[in-house]
């Protein structure tokens, strides 16, 4: 094994840029990994050794030629598999899509390889990134390096794998609903969910468009800012796009200091169903951010109990629309096109065989939400709660600068626990949909391992993320603090928290 | 009380467009009735005189300049279709026996 898997991407970049490691050295070495490991992690969907040494290589020509390299230049990159890449199949987790390769990159694809980024394969996710777990996943699910019987979370499950078992230092990601955070959380790495419109829509496939929002995974605060940096960006082939400068998010994570910060601790998302593990370390975490100067109060969002009834409406009426674009005519899956039958005929039979039972149970449920009758009484009640939980966010960013809470209920559950129970899944979601749905940053940063339950032990010895929330735009703050957390906690324990994961065992080569 | 009947998921499951047999349909009806019950609950807190909202930020149309720009070329456009003839895609028909 070679130390390079081991370090942060910050420092791939300046062994690549000084020359004391070659970016094909750098890809050789996770390359290695990644087949000793991911026979048992399953994080990647699809890499082409060949195709990753020759992006390696255009990086060494460009520095040998006098570039000067972007400061990400020649660090590999997981790359969540719905987004799309003209030279490699995205299939966003779904049999409809096996082995599509599509026509153009997408805008973060287009970005990630101007940046000199090396992309190491396609990661696995829940299939079109509805789940929690990876587990809806057509190609089988990823594991937590953490635990091997446990999920990695999801939906960019494969991505929160990658970087947790070293396979890569960095990976993208999308969040609708949380899935880069609470992957983030139940790996013990660092997730981001940037601004809406503050990243680029444009080749993401869509599942709820207006709640995707691409953003990264890496193991350090300052990993993920300088990746933010690289992809982020307004982007005139997405309309939602927002027309203005990037946050100032490496400088933040650089800056790590909360002193006089006022931090509002949400009442709302902590109790019942929240495990004692996770709320200890949460707890501890907000007392830190206390004694490193942050003004701590108590802050109440009272509609933030309806985030969830109201995202399980609304994400569900968009991705019904997004999702008939799966048709069997045009590219993808067709099933029973045998002369006799007739394009609806063949559409439907398509759809049933090339669609997991959550992304079916989500298009009917959003084709029920939609149907004229139920309306007003779920699609636009759903709209009307939105309205009231932006408010609950204006109305505590006027007393505080941030919003604090769990990221995740609690730890990494076993994989089927809740395969075929989709309540339960969903309220894997409970603490980081409302950010979705007001459309504001937010991170997860490691905050510690749950000690295991009285009960029993169960989810104990397992990593638990703390959520930072800050108003539209303002990521740069969810930075500031998610470093001066990470600094203030890896003094606490010698390294950062992963160092405590059990070390996987290598396959043979 | 059930939220939602075995009738209406097969309507709904035509509405999808998706041929589901009688086992899914049945395992789903249980399903989308235990979720549909929970998510009624919008209904407790949401008046009649709050606005929806459909985006998370303020948005206005944006429109480009419209001119004429590269697009993809037929062989790449068709890539990826299931069949394909004459440069087009090939469907099955599209009208039923009884029309």
């Amino acid at each position: 094994m070679s130390d390079l898997t081991r370090k942060t991407a910050a420092e791939l970049a300046g062994l690549v840029a000084s020359g004391e490691a070659s970016a094909v050295e750098v890809a050789r070495a996770h390359l290695e990994r990644v087949a000793a490991v991911d026979g048992q992690v399953h994080a990647f969907l699809h890499v082409d050794e060949e195709a990753v040494l020759a992006q390696a290589r255009a990086v060494d020509e460009r520095r040998a030629a006098g570039e000067r390299l972007g400061p990400l230049a020649g660090v590999p990159i997981a790359h969540k598999d719905v987004f799309t890449t003209a030279d490699m199949p995205t299939t966003a987790g779904s049999k409809i899509l096996e082995g599509w390769r599509p026509p153009y990159d997408a805008t973060v694809t287009a970005r990630l390889r101007a940046a000199g980024l090396v992309i190491l394969g396609k990661a696995n996710m829940d299939e079109f990134a509805m789940g929690s777990s990876t587990e809806n996943s057509a190609f089988g699910p990823s594991r937590n390096p953490w635990d091997l019987t446990r999920v990695p979370g999801g939906s960019s499950g494969g991505s929160s794998a990658a970087v947790a078992a070293y396979e890569a230092p960095l990976a993208t990601g999308t969040d609708t609903g949380g899935s880069i955070r609470q992957p983030a959380a139940v790996t013990g790495i660092v997730g981001v969910k940037p601004t809406y419109g503050g990243s680029s829509r444009y080749g993401v496939i869509a599942f709820a468009s207006s709640l995707d929002t691409p953003g990264p995974f890496a193991r350090t605060v300052l990993d993920a800012a300088l990746l933010h940096e690289a992809f982020s960006g307004h982007d005139p082939m997405d309309s939602t796009s927002i027309d203005a400068p990037v946050p100032p998010v490496v400088e933040a994570a650089r800056r790590a200091d909360v002193a006089g910060l006022r931090v509002g601790v949400v009442k709302e998302l902590a109790g019942d169903g929240y495990q004692p593990g996770v709320l200890a370390r949460y707890r501890e975490a907000v007392e830190l951010l206390e004694s490193l100067g942050a003004k701590v109060v108590e802050v109440s969002c009272p509609h933030f109990g309806y985030a969830l009834p109201a995202y399980y409406l609304i994400a569900p009426s968009e991705c019904s629309s997004n999702l008939a674009r799966f048709d069997a005519m045009r590219y993808g899956l067709r099933v029973g096109d045998d002369g006799t039958r007739s394009a609806e005929e063949v559409m439907a039979l398509t759809r049933a065989q090339g669609f997991g039972a959550e992304v079916k149970r989500r298009i009917m449920l959003g084709t029920y939400a939609l149907s004229s009758g139920y309306y007003d009484a779920y699609y636009g009640k759903a709209q009307q709660v939105r309205t009231l939980i932006k408010r609950d966010f204006e109305a505590a960013f006027e007393q505080v600068d941030v919003l604090v809470s769990p990221t995740t209920p609690t730890t990494a559950f076993p994989i089927g626990e809740r395969a075929d129970d989709p309540m339960a899944m969903y309220l894997a979601d409970l603490c980081t949909i409302p950010a979705n749905l007001a459309g504001v940053p937010a991170i997860s940063v490691p905050c510690g391992l749950a000690e295991p339950d009285a009960a029993g032990g169960e989810g104990g010895g397992l990593p638990v993320g703390l959520q930072v929330m800050a108003p539209v735009l303002a990521d740069d703050r969810v930075y500031r603090v998610g470093a001066a957390v990470e600094k203030a906690l890896e003094d606490r324990w010698g390294g950062p928290l992963l160092a405590k994961a059990p070390e996987l065992a290598e396959a043979a080569q | 009380m059930t939220a939602i009947t075995r009738d209406e998921v097969a309507h709904l499951a035509r509405l999808s467009r998706l041929a589901l047999g009688e086992d899914e349909l049945d395992h789903l009806a249980a399903q989308l009735d235990q979720i549909i019950s929970a998510v009624a609950r919008v209904q407790e807190v949401a008046a009649q005189d709050i606005p929806p909202t459909s985006h998370a930020l303020p948005l206005s149309n944006v429109y480009r300049a419209d001119e004429v720009r590269p697009s993809l070329p037929p062989e790449q456009a068709l890539g990826g279709a299931p069949a394909a003839e004459e440069q087009r895609f090939r469907v099955p028909r599209i009208l039923g026996e009884e029309a």
